[in-house]
């Protein structure tokens, strides 16, 4: 049971993660990224559709990510080139990737919802460790996205912290004009997070389809893309904490299920909710944006 | 004023050409689809009496993130605001079977509008005195009134024979009146028309909406004029939240009864377009909210006749909110300048300068 829960909860905050990783790069260098729900949506609809017509799981997996990069490159115009109001245009790719995915969905596969399955990723094969109490469930028993996920944490962290790339990244997001200023280039810069990040939404997107649920349904992400700013902000803008913070979600997501299997009287819709008012906990009490991009939210006009 | 409304039906315009083209490529038929959306959102009486009944909530909803944007705060919350209302009007419905009618209804709404309030209340209290940034604590709280909506209708506020995870029925004098039977068409949307007016009045004609927009403008600025922000921060946030509440609880007195999961249909969401579409202007919502409320009812007979999914209703919301958002900018403003040699607009445009967290 504790296994089962445990290796869940990984396997839940495996998306979360990702997409908090790509919401992390774009936060960093300035830009508030609210269509990320939006971004994941596409990357889970196209990774499904090049999975199931192509047969192959790696030709998914381009095509998710293909499908977030390119959400992503339209709000880098509207946001970056046009500096439009962040929040209002990532809210619109919100509703548009909705509006897309479900008429593709309906138009490829019918209203009927026939099968529309790929088969699920094997796990990685770890042998006798995968037998080892707890931490082989823990550890041991995944499949090659969550790998790939939590060793993206310490590259995130050595590059945002540790490059010279990573530094003029973080100036863009601090003071954008004084970056302007050294040459650094914020429009390009911002473009480049943006991209980055659309690559990690989008695989994140095709985790749940591809690894997940081995299907689509309409309005997959369910908020993911949303719960990854939350992390984000409890992470307090560290990978570390972040992914942290990752497994906190994914643990309260994956106790819903272990209550409503063991049928308690316990209100699961209370655990799910913990998280999220814990995150605005945590941004009451923390005195605000201490920990956060100085610049971010802020369209940069080049004077 | 008139460049602006015809900044919004270029932006309609514009996105229906790209629908029509999509459509096209969906290989169904442009004029087939448009035809069936107007036939189910006009076609008949019927029809646009339920138009209207499809609108109504985004009225509520468009309002209340007209004066939330009007002063540059990013309510992207009014969905959790209108599930706020919508759980107090099912929570108190129930018992008020011996009040006269009109005064049961009125609780009702009033509970909507407490419960909405609280819920936008609490944001701008985050952001008034904690310097919390109200797109993310908006967004958080949507989550938390979704998951404490099926909490209550699984557990607390469960119908009685406990079959299904819905609410038990309000008490039929918490009931809105019916007159026009049997079209749904209810004295709900004259309150919203009553309501848009008198946001019309505060934005427009008072002072607390002259000082409302100019926070909305420059919110450091206009703490300097001794404009008080956290209070105003906070009352709008409340009023915002009061107004998607209504929303809520007009929904539940009027039309459902009773309170089930998934409730909204994103009218929170929604109502971010009917806003930017009525450049936040009161009454310029009605006439939005009646647009997208179209849509809303036309896509069923679209689905119906030409096999088009009615969410490529959001594919035209999405992009009229993106068009609009690149007419505004000054970027484009300079691009056509240079095009046509005109001068600036008379009517300032939504400030896409505005910061989201000034």
């Amino acid at each position: 049971m504790l296994d089962a829960f445990l290796n869940s909860a990984i396997a839940m905050a495996t998306p979360i993660l990702l997409a908090a990783l790509g919401e992390l790069i774009v936060e960093q260098s300035g830009v508030i990224n609210i269509g990320i729900e939006g971004a994941m949506l596409c990357g889970a609809f196209f990774a499904l559709v090049g999975a199931y017509f192509t047969g192959s799981t790696i030709a998914g997996i381009a095509a998710g990510i293909a499908a977030g990069v390119a959400i992503n490159a339209i709000l880098a115009f509207l946001v970056v080139n046009l500096s439009v109001s962040q929040v209002v245009a990532g809210t619109a790719l919100d509703i548009l990737a909705a509006g897309i995915t479900g008429v593709l969905y309906r138009r490829l596969f019918g209203i009927t919802g026939m099968a529309f399955m790929v088969k699920p990723m094997a796990r990685l094969a770890f042998g006798p460790l995968t037998r080892i109490p707890i931490l082989g469930a823990v550890v041991f028993h995944h499949n090659a996205f969550v790998y790939l996920a939590f060793a993206t944490v310490p590259v995130i962290g050595f590059v945002l912290w540790r490059t010279r790339y990573g530094l003029t990244l973080r100036a863009a997001g601090e003071r954008p004009e004084a970056a302007d200023a050294l040459g650094l280039g914020v429009y390009r810069l911002r473009w480049h997070a943006l991209l980055a990040s659309g690559v990690l939404t989008g695989l994140a997107g095709a985790y749940l389809t591809l690894a997940y649920a081995n299907t689509f349904v309409e309005n997959i992400s369910g908020g993911r893309g949303f719960v990854a700013l939350a992390v984000v902000i409890l992470g307090r803008w560290n990978p570390w904490g972040i992914a942290a913070a990752s497994v906190l979600f994914g643990a309260a997501m994956a106790l819903q299920f272990g209550l409503q299997a063991l049928g308690t009287a316990v209100p699961y819709q209370l655990f799910l909710a913990l998280p999220y008012a814990l995150t605005l906990v945590v941004l009451a009490g923390f005195g605000g944006q201490a920990a956060s991009p100085s610049a971010l939210g802020e369209p940069y006009r080049r004077p | 004023m008139l460049s602006a409304i015809g900044k919004s039906i270029a932006a309609l315009a514009l996105a229906c050409a790209i629908i029509a083209a999509v459509v096209l490529a969906l290989g169904a038929s442009p004029v087939g689809v448009f035809a069936a959306l107007w036939e189910g959102a006009f076609g008949s009486w019927y029809a646009a009496a339920d138009t209207i009944v499809k609108a109504t909530p985004l009225i509520f909803t468009g309002l209340a993130v007209s004066v939330a944007f009007s002063g540059s705060l990013w309510n992207i919350g009014a969905d959790g605001q209108l599930i706020a209302g919508a759980i107090a009007a099912g929570a108190i419905g129930p018992y008020l079977g011996g009040w006269p009618r009109p005064a049961a209804i009125i609780l009702t709404l009033c509970a909507g509008a407490i419960g909405g309030a609280i819920w936008g209340g609490i944001c701008g209290w985050l952001r008034a005195r904690r310097d919390t940034n109200e797109v993310i604590s908006t967004i958080m709280m949507n989550f938390v009134a979704a998951q404490v909506l099926s909490w209550v209708v699984h557990g607390p506020l469960i119908e009685a024979s406990g079959a299904y995870p819905q609410s038990m029925a309000i008490a039929p004098s918490a009931r809105m009146y019916m007159p026009l039977e049997p079209t749904r068409l209810n004295p709900a949307i004259v309150l919203a028309i009553v309501l848009a007016a008198g946001c019309y009045l505060l934005l427009f004609h008072s002072r607390a909406g002259f000082e409302l927009r100019a926070m909305g403008r420059n919110r450091r600025a206009a703490a300097f004029y001794a404009i008080p922000i956290a209070r105003l921060t906070i009352a709008a946030l409340a009023l915002s939240g009061a107004l998607a509440g209504i929303g809520g609880a007009v929904q539940v007195s009027a039309i459902t009864h009773r309170l089930y999961e998934k409730f909204s249909p994103g009218w929170g969401f929604e109502a971010i377009a009917v806003a930017l579409v009525a450049r936040l202007n009161p009454f310029g919502i009605i006439a939005a909210a009646i647009f997208f409320g179209a849509l809303d009812n036309g896509s069923q007979a679209m689905q119906r006749t030409q096999g088009v999914s009615p969410v490529l209703v959001q594919v035209i919301q999405g992009l009229v909110i993106m068009i609009l958002l690149a007419f505004d900018t000054p970027a484009w403003t300079r691009i056509r300048g240079g095009l046509f040699a005109r001068s600036r607009d008379s009517a300032p445009p939504i400030e896409p300068g505005a910061q989201a967290d000034a």
